[in-house]
């Protein structure tokens, strides 16, 4: 086979790569929103399922956390007797949404923490609740704060998507594998893989930083 | 069996205990790769951080160019990459080195990064003192900029450091023994994989907590302003 | 007759750590006075303010606004007990603060400053709130910056908005923190024409926390010197600052007004 004839399967594997980044980056906010914003919660129930949530999914490595979801999870599931068995493709957006969601998290805290006591004075002394202030003043203000990490756990998904090919998802590594194994000709695909990929980055870290230019319009110094 | 150990599949305790010193096992199989493969980030992140730097555009922008190719595509092809195609080129390694290798390159990316923070975060007066007592370039940056860099850029490479030992288990895609493929193993053999992949990851939890310990330990001992020259 | 106070001080201790901030205070303020707060930095002015609006809390004592404990909230048995977050937010409503650094949401217009509490505290409507903003910034003379953000503003600019911001809640008592500390000095002049205009116009009570002494004179019903957390010395202003009775107000006076 010559190169042009690897780009089609390769296609069809960032295809479903671009799929899985953007499913698992939309969970993962979500995730990192609830978590960030539970992490500081007076209810010390929420604090502690946040904090226990953040701190196993960053200190386990996601390959482990991804076996552990589809390998693992299917034997506890037995012991006690449901089915929780997952599809590869529902372990594989569950593992990345929720180890990007554990870091995103620590973003999300971060910058809302950024946010100045004075904004919070304000908002008291007009009388806003605790809640109002946090979805009112707090949050918008530090959303722009979190766009730069952001862009960069954007891309670590991304990275990291090419781990469910070893769950036997047909992503961009998987194809790449499976040509591998039919060719032998590892140095072009392997080659072609890596471009695909850096191609596909360059393209979200674009779209991140118009995003991060969207959000933070108010800000001084923005055009 | 595995590494000449026996487990025990009499009851869940019996098991967990007796395949903990298999996983172990792996876990120093892990330990030694996280530590070469930050070994090989630290020198060739250095190596990227000065051609990034040097004046000529010529040596600056591809050495960008190889660091941003390098961090943008995901470690486990550029591992395929090596294990694959550096034989086809003459170069035959051990697995275990290629793992390193590969973990040392995507790392490297990293790694200079911080190096040219840390190095721009000195502060521009300090390069202007020194130029005004004279000092050379080479005795500036040894003796004024490093020392006052390096307390900067340890806790960076500190959490990269936690980063690469929690990529190593991919490196069992090119069959190297360390804890998470040690704990596949068991599962394949055994047909149960809860035990030993929760057990893998109390341990990586572990692992990270002492390693993420010893870096904020560190980080307190060595002084803000720099390390001290007497 | 005499009408009970809009708000009282009663023996109020203030600690921040180990340092006592407030020592004892005592401190009234009739309806519709405006009083002007002077004295050296650390003297417990600011924290006089702070507390009524309910930002800081207190270590000791009552504080009494429009005839009701602020920090406190009456027990079924008659006792006083420490307030609840409820009874704080009832408090509350009386009050609007002015602050030194302005401290306008940056993230929303300046119109929107103004009517987001209505809106969201007040439960006004979206339409009735635009109107009261629109009348409010007329009032402090920034009718066509409705639309601008707060760093497209000027200091002074920023500081009238945060005036028209605080009086969109009708409060019936205004807190003035040092309004004009933080504004250069050709900008000091339109934030406090507006404050005299307030004043004037208005009877509303105000507390004013400010360094500007002839200001303070103009204006003021009543001058009160602070000094290590307890009014050393009140009165009105032309006598307070033309013939202050104690050493220490004739001594700050005068190195203040020398400058």
């Amino acid at each position: 086979m010559d190169w042009t004839q690897y780009l089609n399967p390769l296609m069809l594997g960032a295809w479903v790569t671009i799929e899985l980044t953007i499913y698992s980056t939309v969970f993962g906010a979500i995730l990192a929103f609830a978590a960030g914003i539970g992490k500081l919660a007076h209810n010390p129930l929420i604090r502690a399922i946040s904090i226990g949530y953040i701190e196993i999914f960053r200190g386990t490595s996601l390959l482990v956390q991804l076996f552990w979801l589809y390998f693992a999870l299917p034997v506890a599931g037995q012991a006690i007797g449901i089915d929780l068995r997952l599809p590869p493709v529902a372990a594989g957006v569950l593992a990345l949404s929720l180890n990007i969601g554990a870091y995103g998290a620590e973003v999300v805290r971060g910058a809302i923490q950024s946010v100045s006591k004075d904004q919070y004075e304000a908002a008291k002394a007009l009388n806003f609740t605790p809640r109002m202030t946090l979805w009112r003043v707090a949050l918008p203000q530090s959303i722009p704060e979190m766009m730069p990490p952001f862009g960069n756990l954007a891309i670590q998904n991304l990275k990291d998507t090419a781990l469910v090919s070893l769950i036997s998802l047909s992503d961009l590594a998987f194809r790449a594998e499976q040509l591998r194994n039919f060719t032998q000709d590892s140095t072009t695909i392997y080659t072609l893989a890596l471009l695909m990929y850096f191609g596909l980055a360059l393209v979200l870290t674009a779209m991140m930083k118009l995003l991060e230019r969207f959000v933070g319009r108010w800000r001084a110094g923005a055009r | 069996m595995l590494f000449g150990i026996e487990w025990d599949t009499s009851s869940g305790w019996a098991f967990a205990v007796s395949i903990l010193p298999i996983l172990l096992i792996g876990m120093w199989v892990t330990i030694q790769a996280t530590v070469l493969g930050f070994f090989i980030a630290l020198v060739v992140g250095l190596v990227w951080a000065a051609l990034k730097a040097a004046p000529l555009k010529i040596i600056s922008w591809p050495a960008a160019v190889v660091t941003e190719f390098l961090r943008d595509t995901p470690l486990l092809i550029q591992l395929f990459f090596l294990y694959y195609v550096l034989p086809e080129f003459g170069i035959t390694l051990p697995a275990f080195m290629t793992g390193a290798l590969a973990l040392g390159l995507q790392y490297s990316a990293y790694t200079s990064e911080v190096y040219r923070a840390g190095i721009e975060a000195v502060a521009k007066g300090q390069h202007e003192a020194a130029r005004a007592l004279n000092l050379s370039g080479t005795r500036t940056f040894t003796h004024i900029v490093l020392p006052q860099a390096v307390p900067r850029i340890v806790p960076a490479m500190g959490n990269y450091l936690v980063s690469i030992m929690k990529d190593v288990p991919l490196l069992s895609v090119v069959t190297v023994l360390e804890m998470l493929n040690v704990a596949r193993i068991i599962g394949d053999r055994t047909f149960n994989y809860l035990i030993p992949l929760s057990l893998v990851g109390a341990i990586y939890l572990i692992m990270t907590l002492v390693a993420s310990s010893g870096v904020r330990l560190l980080d307190n001992w060595l002084p803000k302003q720099g390390i001290p020259l007497k | 007759m005499t009408e009970e106070p809009i708000i009282k001080f009663d023996k109020v201790v203030k600690r921040f750590g180990d340092l006592t901030v407030l020592n004892e205070l005592d401190f009234e303020v009739k309806k519709g006075e405006k009083v002007s707060i002077i004295g050296p930095s650390g003297s417990g002015k600011s924290t006089v303010l702070r507390i009524l609006m309910t930002l800081e809390d207190i270590n000791g004592g009552v504080v009494t606004v429009g005839g009701e404990p602020l920090w406190h909230e009456k027990a079924p048995d008659g006792s006083l007990k420490p307030a609840s977050e409820a009874h704080l937010h009832k408090m509350r409503a009386q009050l609007g603060m002015v602050f030194q650094q302005f401290n306008l949401f940056p993230h929303m217009t300046v119109l929107r400053n103004i009517t987001e509490a209505p809106v969201r505290v007040l439960g006004m409507s979206k339409k009735d709130a635009k109107d009261r903003a629109e009348e409010l910034l007329d009032l402090v003379g920034l009718a066509d910056q409705a639309q601008k953000y707060p760093h497209q503003l000027s200091g002074g600019q920023q500081q009238r908005v945060g005036i028209a911001r605080a009086l969109a809640m009708r409060p019936n008592i205004l807190l003035f923190d040092e309004p004009t500390s933080a504004l250069d000095p050709e900008l000091v002049g339109e934030v406090l024409n507006v404050i005299g205009k307030l004043a004037e116009e208005h009877d509303l009570t105000m507390l004013l926390v400010t360094h500007e002494m002839r200001f303070a004179r103009e204006v003021s019903d009543r001058v009160c010197f602070f000094d290590q957390g307890r009014i050393r010395e009140e009165g009105a202003p032309e006598d307070l600052f033309t013939d202050p009775n104690e050493e220490r107000t004739r001594e700050f006076l005068q190195a203040v007004l020398d400058t």
